[in-house]
């Protein structure tokens, strides 16, 4: 695994054989019993397992949804939350192709995978939760267009800004499949595919706000308002960019040796660059939610145990993590940058799942406690992402730099 | 010459204009029955709480005709609610002025969040008032469920190609100029099946003859917008078990704002970072960058 030094030869190779290229490319490289394969192989299987179970029995078979409550852990998890957590390629790349900082230009492309594939194991997720599946073509075809639906809006948009992140990520599928008049191409349509990545992301990140307006009697006064679009997008943006420290940090000591040396250095100042645009951001939203907070008069539902959750959320998971933010920022501190970007994930977490779980339908006497099979498949599709992951980033150019002929194309 | 062309083209456009503008201002202040008449006329029925005697026997009637297993009936001081193998339960309340009966079912709304949240348009109003489920069309995404003010949508977990569930007034039934069977078969004639206008008429009328009797509310003639089901009764209704909580507002109305602003957003946001990037591009970026990398 630790090799990258054969590399010139396999070039040689490729340009004569694409098909055995990508045949050989197939096999594993590195070693198969490392503690990460060790745990993630049995929970992949039991996951398929489940699966398996789901479609032959029916959802009620292997999932604690009721009538009641509709929308489980598969959704409030896998997609709402895991969607925020797949803003950093919007952020990122608006930074860097629209904005032309590029300092932040060598995480760009790990950035815009790992959204890449988090929205494809999401829709994954998603079609497990869906009762008939395959009428899914509807929504495409144009069967029938329920435009009024927020959901519709939403889906198209997923799905558009999915082909958007493949063409962004593109470039290097080419460098690595050596096609250069492809990568010419690919490269050009960059600028595009970014103007309306970032146009559908901020449309379909404010859309799964959107999707909860109608559930107003259902949510608790708390969390429900009228400005959940919003505050949906702005904490996809802090979200986002945690998610990127936090990710970034675990793949550049995984794949350091992909890295070169200038790299630390380099990455730091990233980092101290992100806090404060976390910081930023995070003072945005916990600023909205004071404010609604004010405006609905919600007061009287502070001292009470929803009311503690609230503050539990707000107080240690945004404002915690925001002024941890700003004090790195100030002292360079780029440990305490890592701790806070872990609390503000766990903050997102904890919003999306009160917003589609906890608080959702919380005074119904029948409370839904996921299934250990729901956890099971969340982790069967988090780690086959994070094998597939780990596939590309040791085989194409995402980390490493780009060949040398692939760098006018920019 | 050219000018007064102008002028005079101007001039018959002002004109033509203000007369259209008067027309059909015209028309619709000096008719309005016209205005209404336009409107489609809903169906529904209204329940008469004071008429019904708990004989549950709309339930057996419900479950036949939507072949559905036949309703069990063990404990009347449960509060049942609707589910996949029932569309509608009357319950037993002890109220202020004894015991009441409630049928529960889909409201079936004017304007129905179930059928705005749809994103293939299964759920569907339909123009005599019944909001029916297409099984063609949905894909299972129970996001009507999630959006029904009333939580009437209920979904098969334990099938491999799950239903919905829920009242849709006998559609096929309606279809064929019958009535809904519970209303034709109801034995105490607690279900009055007639149009919107008709039932809010008559519930008006049973309400100002017998105010002593009635609680001089109509549930379901504002609530949620209004909705094909209505409902009168002895008490005051979250007595029954209603939800108070419902707005006048129609549920769809949450939602217009956001999508409404969708469209200049996808139209708007990309000049706008298409001019930022115009704005912020370093002249001879490419040359820089290249010497900064190698």
């Amino acid at each position: 695994m630790n090799k990258a030094a054969p590399q010139p030869l396999y070039l040689d190779n490729r340009e004569n054989n694409t098909f055995r290229f990508i045949l050989n490319e197939l096999k594993p490289k590195g070693k198969i019993f490392t503690p990460f394969n060790i745990i993630s192989i049995p929970v992949i299987i039991t996951g398929l397992i489940i699966m398996y179970i789901r479609f032959t029995q029916g959802i009620g078979s292997v999932t604690n949804l009721s009538q009641e409550v509709p929308w489980g852990l598969w959704i409030g998890f896998d997609v709402v939350t895991g969607v925020a957590f797949a803003g950093g390629a919007y952020v990122l790349v608006f930074m860097v192709y629209i904005l032309n900082l590029e300092k932040y230009r060598p995480i760009v492309r790990v950035t815009v995978l790992n959204g890449f594939l988090a929205y494809l194991f999401y829709s994954a997720a998603l079609l497990l939760d869906l009762g008939r599946p395959l009428n899914i073509i509807n929504v495409i075809i144009g069967n029938n267009f329920g435009v009024s639906s927020v959901l519709f809006l939403v889906g198209w948009h997923f799905l558009l800004y999915m082909l958007a992140l493949l063409l962004e990520f593109s470039p290097a599928i080419a460098e690595w499949l050596n096609a250069r008049k492809a990568h010419k191409f690919l490269s050009g349509l960059t600028l595009a595919a970014v103007i309306f990545g970032i146009t559908l992301s901020v449309l379909h990140q404010s859309g799964i706000g959107a999707l909860f307006l109608m559930a107003k009697d259902k949510i608790h006064p708390l969390w429900y308002n009228s400005y959940m679009p919003l505050m949906f997008v702005v904490s996809s943006v802090f979200g986002g960019i945690s998610m990127v420290i936090l990710e970034g940090s675990i793949s550049s000591k995984v794949f350091e040796y992909q890295l070169d040396k200038d790299h630390h250095k380099q990455h730091d100042s990233i980092l101290h660059g992100l806090s404060k645009i976390c910081a930023v951001g995070m003072f945005v939203y916990f600023f909205m939610q004071i404010l609604v907070f004010v405006h609905q008069q919600n007061m009287p539902y502070l001292f009470s145990p929803m009311g503690y959750w609230f503050m539990l959320e707000l107080l240690g998971f945004v404002l915690l993590p925001m002024l941890m933010f700003f004090q790195s920022y100030r002292t360079h501190n780029i440990g305490m940058i890592k701790v806070a970007s872990v609390l503000t994930l766990l903050g997102i977490v904890l919003n999306r799942m009160n917003i589609s779980i906890i608080a959702f339908q919380y005074d119904a006497a029948m409370r839904y406690v996921p299934t250990w099979q729901e956890f099971i498949v969340t982790f069967t599709i988090i780690f086959i992402e994070i094998w597939v992951l780990r596939w590309i980033i040791t085989r194409m150019p995402v980390l490493r730099k780009s060949p040398d002929w692939a760098k006018s194309n920019h | 010459m050219k000018k007064i062309d102008r002028r005079f083209f101007l001039k018959a456009m002002g004109v033509t204009a203000a007369t259209l503008a008067v027309g059909t201002s015209k028309t619709i202040a000096s008719d309005p029955a016209q205005e209404v008449g336009d409107l489609p006329e809903l169906k529904g029925i209204l329940f008469d709480a004071t008429k019904c005697k708990g004989c549950h026997g709309c339930e057996y009637d419900c479950a036949w005709e939507h072949g559905l297993t036949e309703p069990d009936v063990i404990d009347e001081d449960e509060h049942r609610k609707t589910d996949h193998t029932r569309r509608t339960v009357v319950n037993k309340y002890n109220t202020s002025k004894g015991k009441v009966f409630v049928k529960t079912q889909c409201m079936n709304c004017n304007d129905p969040a179930c059928g705005t949240a749809c994103l293939t348009e299964a759920m569907y109003k339909t123009k005599d008032g019944s909001v029916i489920w297409r099984e063609d069309k949905c894909m299972g995404c129970r996001y009507c469920m999630v959006s029904c003010p009333f939580e009437m949508p209920k979904f098969e977990y334990h099938s491999t190609n799950p239903k919905i569930q829920k009242c849709d007034m006998c559609y096929h039934l309606q279809q064929q100029g019958e009535m809904p069977a519970c209303a034709y078969n109801c034995p105490n004639e607690a279900l009055y099946f007639g149009t919107r206008r008709e039932l809010i008429l008559e519930a008006n009328k049973r309400i100002a003859e017998n105010p002593d009797l009635y609680y001089p509310h109509i549930y379901g003639e504002h609530e949620a917008g209004g909705s094909s089901w209505m409902y009168i009764s002895p008490v005051p209704f979250e007595e029954l078990g209603f939800n108070t909580k419902i707005q006048n507002k129609s549920y769809p109305a949450l939602t217009k704002g956001f999508i409404s602003s969708i469209a200049p957003v996808d139209i708007l946001l990309p000049a706008t970072l298409l001019g930022i990037y115009e704005a912020t591009k370093k002249p001879k970026s490419g040359t820089h960058e290249k010497e900064e990398l190698s």
